[in-house]
């Protein structure tokens, strides 16, 4: 029986990699140039996704387990922060009516 | 032989007393103080009473008890030791006994007072550290005790703290001590430095192995340690506050003041006899200040007219004497001295005490007179203490003093010295008593609107037991006093021999007669005070200033000090170093809050900006290496 040779026409590592920095970097854009302060949150996300990106790719390439531990670590970590941030916001809009960073700003001395 | 005979409970009953009255007495009745005040000194008398069985067996003294080691650094070894010997066993009698009976006594003469309660806290904790100074078995130990009757006496004298000049009179005990102190600690490492032990018993060993041993060093410990006794012990020149001291009242004068805690610098030099054995130079001087002490003190005393300065002014001379003892070796006639003293002195505060008592708190002498039939058993037992005091034939301080003077007649030249000066300090005792007492008893009452009443019996039954003690407390001669106490001092030729000796004793009592003729010559018919005053002004007015030392110190000592502290201390170091490092401080942290301020600008996102900006720095700094591959920044970056 021949041994069937599948070749295995992978995506290379350095293209998850370079998809992994584009989104932090639309993370990071986002974070900085958006006033409303949900985009922001939303740039937060991003950014911690093409993180979780990267720890996989990684942990896909040295075949550990280690990198997709810390991906799960990172999502709980997430989506605890959404439930508290997004309580924050709606509190934050409940009182001031907005929700344009630019106004929020009753912490300046 | 070796029977233990517990005596860390002498001193801890008092201490025990101390505070349970301290803490609590004032929510405790007032029976529940007076009991425990006085239980405790009585449990401490009563040991020393058992005590005293080993007294009669020389081979069991001394009796050493260890409790435990208390610094063990280097080769400083110190125990928690106490030593019962002779020495030991006279004070402490004369500590717990006479002290028991100023415990009863003040248990009348307090019995109003706010501060009951107060007051037999403290008298308690000096009773404490006077029996802890008495028996420690080294120099250590003993300090302890000895900077412990300071703080007593500071709070006693103090006890009216609301009157500004009882307050300021502990301060000054306090401060004037505090020199003495220093001479007495400096002469501890000196002796510390040259034997390595502190402990009294090995300290005599080394220095008696080392017959060659003499002058020198032993002579600056000696100086040392006799500047130390100067303070404690009021002698000239840091006898200034013990007059001051009698703002404290009247039973603490008689306890702290005449009877116990002066008599501390001559109980150590008692103590360490072994060393101003050594050094004929220190001796010297031990004498010489005892009797300059006996003698300056007593003129002071001929013209004071507050009842209490006389007989604070006496002690200070009675000190004096008891240093000249010491002076010339002889520290059991000193020791003598300071027994019977302590019995007709402790006797003449508290007559004095019961007097201002009947009066209303009078203490003015011009103001009293009469008083003999008014208060007629304070008159009686206070006429016992006037004949002791005055070496009144077969009375307590006649054998005392005569002991000390034909001891200091029989050494040398020196000795001849000091032997005139304590026997015209002889004669002007007697002259300043009898003139406290024609002037106390005797003619017309010079204060009409006083009611004088005789006290109670709580306290007139202490006067009667000192009065008997005052007479016959010399009884048992200085020939056996000196026997007994020989073992702890050392033995010295005390006799002056044969006719000498009843010459000596018959110049002293009629120096003593003379006194009291003169005294009797002016004031027993006259009713002023100030009979002295008209026969030589100046002179007077010199005595009445009491020398003007505490001008001469006040301008001398306190007020270049008050300058000092005032426009250097004050003005350059605190002010200026101080106060300039905190302002510059101060104004050094308010200029960076003001600069970082700016980045509390409350703009969310200024703040991410902020952040961002850092993480690329921080990213920077861990790329940098492979992107530039540079030496530099490798070590920048930590690599």
């Amino acid at each position: 029986m021949n041994t069937v040779h599948v070749v295995q026409h992978e995506v290379p590592l350095a293209w998850y990699l370079l998809l992994s920095a584009v989104l932090f970097c639309l993370g990071i854009v986002g974070f900085l140039i958006k006033r409303n302060l949900i985009t922001m949150f939303m740039s937060i996300e991003l950014m911690l996704n093409a993180v979780n990106l990267s720890f996989v790719t990684f942990a896909h390439q040295w075949h550990q387990v280690r990198g997709q531990i810390f991906v799960f670590f990172v999502m709980m970590v997430a989506a605890a922060e959404a439930a508290v941030g997004l309580a924050i916001i709606i509190a934050v809009f409940r009182t001031r009516a907005t929700l344009a960073v630019d106004r929020i700003d009753l912490m300046k001395l | 032989m070796n029977e233990n005979l517990h005596l860390w409970l002498i001193p801890l009953l008092p201490f025990a007393g101390f505070l349970l009255n301290g803490l609590l007495g004032r929510r405790l009745p007032k029976a529940v103080v007076t009991s425990v005040a006085l239980l405790a000194p009585l449990a401490s008398l009563l040991l020393v009473l058992n005590a005293y069985r080993l007294a009669f067996n020389s081979s069991s003294l001394p009796h050493v008890e260890t409790f435990g080691n208390w610094i063990n650094v280097g080769a400083l070894h110190v125990d928690f030791s106490f030593v019962l010997d002779q020495l030991s066993l006279v004070m402490l009698l004369v500590i717990t006994g006479v002290g028991f009976l100023i415990h009863i006594y003040s248990v009348g003469y307090m019995h109003e007072e706010e501060g009951y309660w107060r007051y037999f806290a403290y008298l308690n904790l000096f009773l404490f550290f006077m029996t802890v100074l008495v028996l420690a078995g080294n120099a250590l130990l003993m300090f302890v005790g000895w900077e412990g009757v300071g703080l007593a006496s500071y709070l006693l004298i103090g006890f009216w703290f609301q009157k500004t000049v009882a307050a300021d009179a502990g301060k000054k005990a306090f401060i004037v001590n505090r020199i003495g102190d220093f001479g007495f600690l400096i002469g501890l490492f000196f002796l510390l430095a040259l034997f390595g032990t502190l402990t009294f018993s090995e300290l005599a060993e080394k220095i008696a192995a080392n017959p060659a041993m003499t002058g020198g060093v032993l002579t600056t410990i000696s100086i040392c340690l006799l500047i130390g006794a100067t303070g404690k012990s009021a002698q000239l020149p840091l006898y200034v506050w013990l007059p001051d001291a009698m703002e404290g009242p009247t039973p603490v004068s008689a306890l702290i003041h005449a009877a116990t805690m002066v008599t501390a610098g001559v109980y150590m030099i008692a103590r360490t006899h072994f060393i101003f054995d050594r050094s004929p130079f220190a001796l010297g001087a031990v004498a010489l200040v005892g009797a300059a002490t006996a003698l300056f003190a007593a003129t002071i005393g001929l013209v004071q007219t507050d009842i209490k300065r006389v007989l604070a002014y006496s002690t200070v001379s009675q000190l004096g004497y008891m240093f000249l003892g010491c002076g010339v070796a002889a520290y059991s006639a000193a020791i003598f001295h300071l027994m019977t003293h302590a019995f007709f002195k402790a006797l003449l505060f508290l007559a004095a005490g019961s007097v201002i008592h009947a009066l209303g708190g009078e203490q003015d002498m011009r103001k009293m007179g009469g008083l003999r039939k008014k208060i007629p058993i304070t008159f009686w037992t206070m006429t016992m203490g006037v004949f002791a005091i005055s070496g009144f034939p077969f009375m307590s301080a006649f054998y005392s003093k005569d002991a000390i003077l034909a001891a200091a007649f029989a050494s040398g030249n020196l000795g001849k010295i000091v032997w005139f000066a304590g026997l015209v300090t002889a004669a002007l005792t007697a002259f300043y008593m009898f003139r406290l007492w024609y002037l106390t008893f005797f003619g017309e009452s010079r204060n009409h609107d006083a009611h004088a009443h005789e006290s109670s019996w709580v306290m007139l039954g202490p006067l009667v037991i000192l009065a008997i003690l005052s007479v016959g407390g010399g009884w048992i001669g200085a020939d056996h006093f000196g026997a007994f106490l020989a073992p702890s001092v050392g033995t010295h030729l005390e006799e002056a021999g044969g006719s000498l000796q009843y010459i000596m004793m018959t110049l002293a009592v009629g120096a003593g007669a003379l006194g009291w003729f003169v005294a009797h010559r002016m004031y027993h018919r006259s009713q002023t005070a100030d009979g002295l005053s008209s026969a030589s002004p100046a002179g007077y007015r010199v005595l009445a200033n009491k020398y003007y030392v505490d001008e001469i110190y006040g301008a001398a000592v306190v007020r270049p000090l008050l300058a000092f502290s005032k426009y250097l201390l004050e003005w350059v170091v605190d002010v200026v170093i101080l106060g300039g490092a905190a302002w510059l401080m101060g104004g050094m942290a308010t200029f960076g809050g003001a600069i970082l301020q700016r980045w509390q600008s409350g703009n969310l996102r200024s703040y991410a900006a902020w952040l961002t900006l850092g993480a690329a720095v921080l990213l920077a700094f861990v790329l940098a290496p492979y992107v530039f591959n540079s030496g530099t920044v490798m070590f920048w970056a930590g690599h």
